[in-house]
């Protein structure tokens, strides 16, 4: 613990700090542009020298480590000038292009001018131009602007795994660029934007739309997948301008997906705005008071045996749990939140958790991934292995289908035989789980939502348990969700009874024994399956249900309503109202209480305050905000024989998961570009179609 | 002035060959096994008592940087890396060592090594030195067949081996750990130090580099004894060295002196005087292009020794000397060296990537005049803003010429500007 004086004030730090965190600790600022807390330390940028008595030259700050008795001088004349000087260097080939310049206002360059620079110019020569670089559909680039700083470099090799980035020629000729002009094809790649100190890198979706000072900001949660992400929203007027990412050192640290960030542009798209019912076959734009006439009609009567409730993935706990009580009343058990038909049961808690949290990755030392593709599916949390993996050699093997997941990964197999046979004890991975001190068994969707899912699940908890992966200080077993609702739904018991699942409705209601169903929000099944059944849509976008659907109910996205989303990991997080819903839609709650009260089941709540007095008390968790529990371990899955076939993970395009994704232009181009590669060339030709 | 008797190099001119035999007629290999046998600490011991400064250019004592290696391994390997990429203009005596006498860099690699307790060395050669890349070698590989290298080195029961890896064509891979950089593989951009080559260099591992002469003279050090050594020159700065003269001279040369020969007699004894008489001397860079030049009136008197040139605010540098005489545009010279620091940074940090090429571009307009009066104090400031905030010795070694011009020429500045607004008016 090294002891340092810094402008006459000791203070006492950690051992491997730096001497600027040593100074940010003792309250000083230095000034930075390369150096970033999450990145390597690059020291290129000069601004943050420091004095340091009895070294010879000026120090960099961010570079030097912290020693014992260092005497460290931020506001002499002389580490003022040279301030000067590199604000000056940096500015001689910046244009001045402010007023145009997607940074204005958010800028590090501008304000660190302001306060650091000489504000006054004596460069005479011509400035440097660059030219524009080609980095895909969500970074638009101003390369004549850039300083240099190589964060986004250092992000796309550390962080986002995706070595594409790199700085070509050298001396004032440095140019960054991806190499051959392609796109940084990462799913986490818009972070580079964030990270850019000047106007080089900009969002192309977002660009020359608004100015910072316009927006409104609203601290939210992200519902593109089971994450989590904090994330803050921009929005002008009634607009959702921009998603931006918090920071929330267990979940996101301070990233996000590009799905996160980029997909909030469908929700300006093909949005439900007013209730629709099907008259002789076809979409009619109706009221509210018509649209539930239609429904009571067809539930009046109607055994609740012969209803089912199928619950989407971006659901907030508080529409579910209206829709559970809506169900309930009318007699009906069959309420499904596993759109996917994941076999996982809602009574063990542990049996569906991420158990040994987000975080706790930074602590595993080997991590076996089963059917599951973490960079398609948490992209955050991929990264957060891949940091592990750079910076601790964290080891990761897998089963299931092959991927690049940036990382080095030990494959073991495609079947799951494979987890058979380590559950059973065999092979140097169960001897390595064995003898880690914190492994990690990631099950994903891909393994569960098959029909051998079960046995799967048990064969991962046998595993869990025999190489001594759970203890009382560490839960190894950990299932990775792609769905944001679906922690929430199962801890609610949105399951059907005897062990029915999606499926199974859906084949039921082909065979006319279910002739109700209420789609809240989902999606992402086969939904001609439902084409004789009479269903409700309550919902977003138009998307795939709808074309079945006989009455529309147009409901608030994520970004419209104040909501509780259960994390993978179990983690309770408030979503944030940022804006309100486009024309008659409503909150999904109040939608569900209005419905209640003409098909003869009044919900008990009025306001959101009762339904969140109501939801407590029945499920005491939702109370504990931004906690990671601690689920008792216990027995789960089905013992069973595994059947043959790669574990497939559910995400093959991971631009286009829901319904927001799949209105988004900006996700439609993102998945032209990265992932129907040679399809959208082969496809345009000028005579296709 | 050197006597026959105390030269090391004594082929510098490649009069004989280079090959092993002649060498070990010349002395070289002799009793290396011995040498050896003496110690790790004797030797880095004696290096220090000999007072060899760091030929490459910053004149750091050889011995003590020796001494920063790790005496007992923590698992890592440690490695001698010879920086080889002479690049400095003006400089080319580590090219004549390489091609006339490799062996005494490579015995040199042996002893070196084995002091420092590495397990080989690597020659970091600048590429263009194509035939001494082969020189170098088949030298190598004379001496590994010879039983001096490999396996048992010299028979002292050490293994130690010898590597050659060719440069790709950038000044700045002779800052040593850009060179590390890339004799990785990597671009060759100067680390951040700390950490410093000796705690984590070459693949991480414990590293010293070391110029091509000083490791070369290291065995006849050893040999003769650091007394012998450190009784040529003058104190602190002991010993013999290569010199490199060139330009406006009548005979140019590499030439070994004694260190603290005055530059004078330096230039009148070897070099065949400046053409057309000393009197038609303007100045003289004295340590390669990266130091100050030297007006006539301090070159008459001047000593060739780091202590010395320091004291008239310039630098012995690589003893490069290159003289111009009066028929030299001064402000043209300099003009091009900026030229050629711009060309050469790495693009790295900001003062070198931003100021080199705006002190260019003033220093092209100063040439014709084409500038205000008032820009030769903002060029002064502005190399002020680059020395000494930089990553590498680059950004310095690129405002030090500009220094020098405008401290003992700025009258001649002035007499361009004025004459050009005069024209321009």
């Amino acid at each position: 613990m090294p002891t340092l004086t810094i402008d006459g004030n000791e203070v006492t730090v950690e051992n491997g700090t730096t001497v600027l965190q040593a100074c940010e600790v003792a309250g000083i600022e230095v000034p930075r542009f390369c150096y970033h807390e999450r990145l390597s330390i690059a020291g290129n940028c000069r601004m943050c020298l420091v004095e340091m008595e009895k070294a010879p030259k000026l120090v960099a700050s961010c570079a030097m480590p912290a020693g014992d008795g260092m005497v460290i001088h931020t506001n002499t004349e002389k580490v003022k000038k040279a301030r000067e000087g590199v604000m000056e260097f940096l500015l001689i080939n910046h244009p001045l292009d402010c007023p145009i310049c997607d940074q204005g206002g958010e800028c590090d360059l501008q304000d660190q001018s302001m306060a650091y620079g000489i504000g006054q110019q004596r460069y005479d020569e011509n400035r440097r131009s660059v030219r524009e670089k080609n980095m895909g559909p969500l970074i638009k680039t101003e390369m004549t602007r850039c300083i240099h700083c190589t964060r986004c470099v250092r992000f796309a090799e550390e962080v986002a795994g995706v070595p594409d980035l790199g700085a070509i020629n050298r001396g004032e000729n440095t140019e960054i660029m991806t190499y051959l002009e392609h796109s940084l094809a990462s799913e986490m790649s818009g972070n580079v934007v964030d990270l850019c100190p000047v106007g080089a890198l900009t969002s192309k979706p977002y660009a020359f739309s608004a100015r910072p000072w316009e927006l409104k900001h609203t601290e939210t949660i992200d519902v593109h997948d089971a994450v989590g992400s904090n994330i803050r929203i921009d929005v002008r007027g009634r607009e959702v301008m921009r998603a931006l990412p918090r920071v929330h050192e267990d979940v996101n640290e301070e990233w996000i997906s590009d799905k996160t960030r980029h997909a909030v542009d469908g929700l300006k798209y093909r949005r439900l705005d007013q209730p629709y019912v099907r008259v002789n076959g076809e979409l009619q734009p109706a009221s509210w008071q018509d649209a539930f006439a239609a429904i009571a009609a067809k539930t009046s009567g109607l055994s609740g045996e012969k209803m089912a409730a199928f619950v989407g993935d971006m659901q907030d706990m508080e529409s579910m749990y209206a829709l559970k009580q809506l169900m309930t009343s009318l007699g009906s058990k069959n309420i499904e939140c596993r759109q996917d038909g994941a076999n996982l049961d809602a009574s063990e808690r542990a049996s569906y958790l991420f158990n040994s949290g987000i975080a706790g990755i930074d602590e595993a030392d080997l991590i076996l991934l089963v059917g599951t593709n973490p960079r398609l599916e948490a992209a955050v949390l991929n990264a957060r292995i891949l940091e592990n993996v750079r910076a601790r050699g964290l080891k990761v093997a897998s089963i299931g289908a092959e991927a690049d997941l940036t990382y080095d990964v030990e494959h073991l197999g495609e079947d799951a035989s494979v987890l058979a046979e380590l559950a059973a004890g065999k092979g140097d991975i169960f001897k390595a789980l064995q003898a880690a001190e914190k492994p990690m068994l990631i099950v994903g969707q891909g393994a569960l939502a098959r029909e051998d899912g079960a046995v799967i699940l048990k064969l991962a908890r046998d595993l869990a348990d025999k190489a001594g992966m759970v203890s009382e200080h560490w839960n190894g077993f950990n299932v990775l969700h792609t769905a944001a609702a679906r922690v929430g739904g199962l801890d609610l018991g949105l399951v059907a009874e005897n062990g029915q699942n999606i499926n199974s409705l859906l084949g039921r209601a082909e065979a006319g024994e279910i002739e109700f169903v209420y789609l809240l929000g989902a999606d992402e099944f086969d939904v001609s399956k439902l084409k004789d059944s009479f269903v409700v849509y309550q919902g977003t976008h138009g998307d795939a249900a709808v074309s079945v659907a006989d009455v529309i109910l147009p409901g608030a996205a994520y970004t419209e309503k104040d909501g509780t989303y259960i994390n993978t990991e179990g983690r309770v997080q408030k979503a944030v109202k940022a804006n309100v819903p486009p024309g008659d839609a409503r909150e999904d709650w109040t939608i569900l209480r209005a419905l209640s009260e003409v098909v003869g089941h009044v919900l008990p709540f009025d306001t959101a305050a009762e339904l969140n007095e109501k939801l407590v008390n029945e499920l005491h968790l939702v109370d504990v905000v931004d906690v990671k529990p601690q689920a008792a371990w216990g027995d789960f899955g089905v013992e069973g024989d595994v059947a043959a076939g790669a574990l497939i993970s559910p995400v093959t395009d991971f631009y286009q998961t829901n319904p927001i994704a799949r209105a988004s232009k900006t996700m439609a181009a993102c998945s032209a570009e990265f992932v129907q590669v040679g399809v959208a060339l082969e496809e345009a030709t000028g005579t296709h179609g | 002035m050197l006597q026959d008797k105390d030269r090391i190099f004594t082929n510098l001119y490649g009069l004989q060959s280079w090959k092993l035999d002649a060498a070990k007629s010349r002395g070289d290999w002799d009793s290396t096994k011995e040498l050896m046998a003496k110690g790790q600490d004797w030797i880095i011991d004696e290096m220090k008592a000999s007072g060899l400064r760091g030929r490459g250019g910053a004149g750091f004592p050889t011995g003590l940087k020796w001494s920063f290696m790790p005496k007992e391994s923590d698992g890592r390997p440690s490695y001698l890396v010879v920086n080889a990429d002479e690049g400095e203009p003006g400089t080319c005596k580590d090219r004549d060592i390489m091609r006339h006498d490799p062996h005494k860099l490579i015995e040199g690699c042996l002893l070196a090594g084995f002091a420092m307790r590495a397990v080989a060395a690597y020659i970091y050669i600048r590429g263009e030195f194509f035939h001494e890349a082969d020189v170098l070698e088949e030298a190598i590989e004379e001496a590994r067949a010879a039983g001096l290298l490999g396996k048992n080195a010299c028979g002292s029961g050490y293994d130690f081996d010898v590597y050659v890896h060719r440069g790709a064509g950038a000044y700045i891979c002779g800052e040593e750990t850009a060179l590390i950089e890339s004799l990785e593989g990597k671009k060759g951009q100067p680390r951040l130090k700390p950490p410093f080559p000796a705690n984590v260099g070459v693949w991480g591992c414990p590293t010293t580099v070391n110029n091509v002469e000083s490791i070369a003279v290291a065995p006849t050090i050893l040999r003769r004894g650091a007394a012998w050594f450190s009784g040529l020159g003058r104190e602190n700065n002991v010993g013999a060295k290569i010199f490199c003269i060139s330009g406006h001279v009548n005979n140019p040369c590499n030439v070994e002196e004694e260190m603290g020969i005055p530059l004078k007699e330096l230039i009148e004894k070897h070099a065949g005087g400046v053409r057309g008489g000393w009197d038609n001397l303007l100045a003289v860079i004295p340590g390669g292009s990266s130091v100050p030049l030297l007006p006539k009136s301090v070159c008459d008197s001047v000593l060739m020794d780091f202590d010395s040139l320091r004291e008239v605010q310039s630098g012995l540098g690589t003893a490069a000397v290159i003289v111009m005489d009066k028929s030299t545009d001064i402000v043209k010279a300099i003009a091009r060296l900026s030229a050629f620091y711009k060309h050469e940074s790495c693009g790295q940090c900001t003062p070198c990537r931003e100021g080199t090429g705006w002190m260019w571009r003033v220093m092209e307009r100063l040439v014709a005049g084409n500038a205000d009066m008032s820009e030769i104090d903002m060029l002064l400031e502005v190399t002020k803003q680059i020395e000494g905030h930089t990553i590498c010795a680059l950004g310095d070694a690129a405002a030090w010429p500009i220094q020098g011009l405008i401290r003992h020429f700025r009258p001649e500045l002035e007499r361009r500007i004025e004459e050009y607004k005069a024209r321009a008016a």
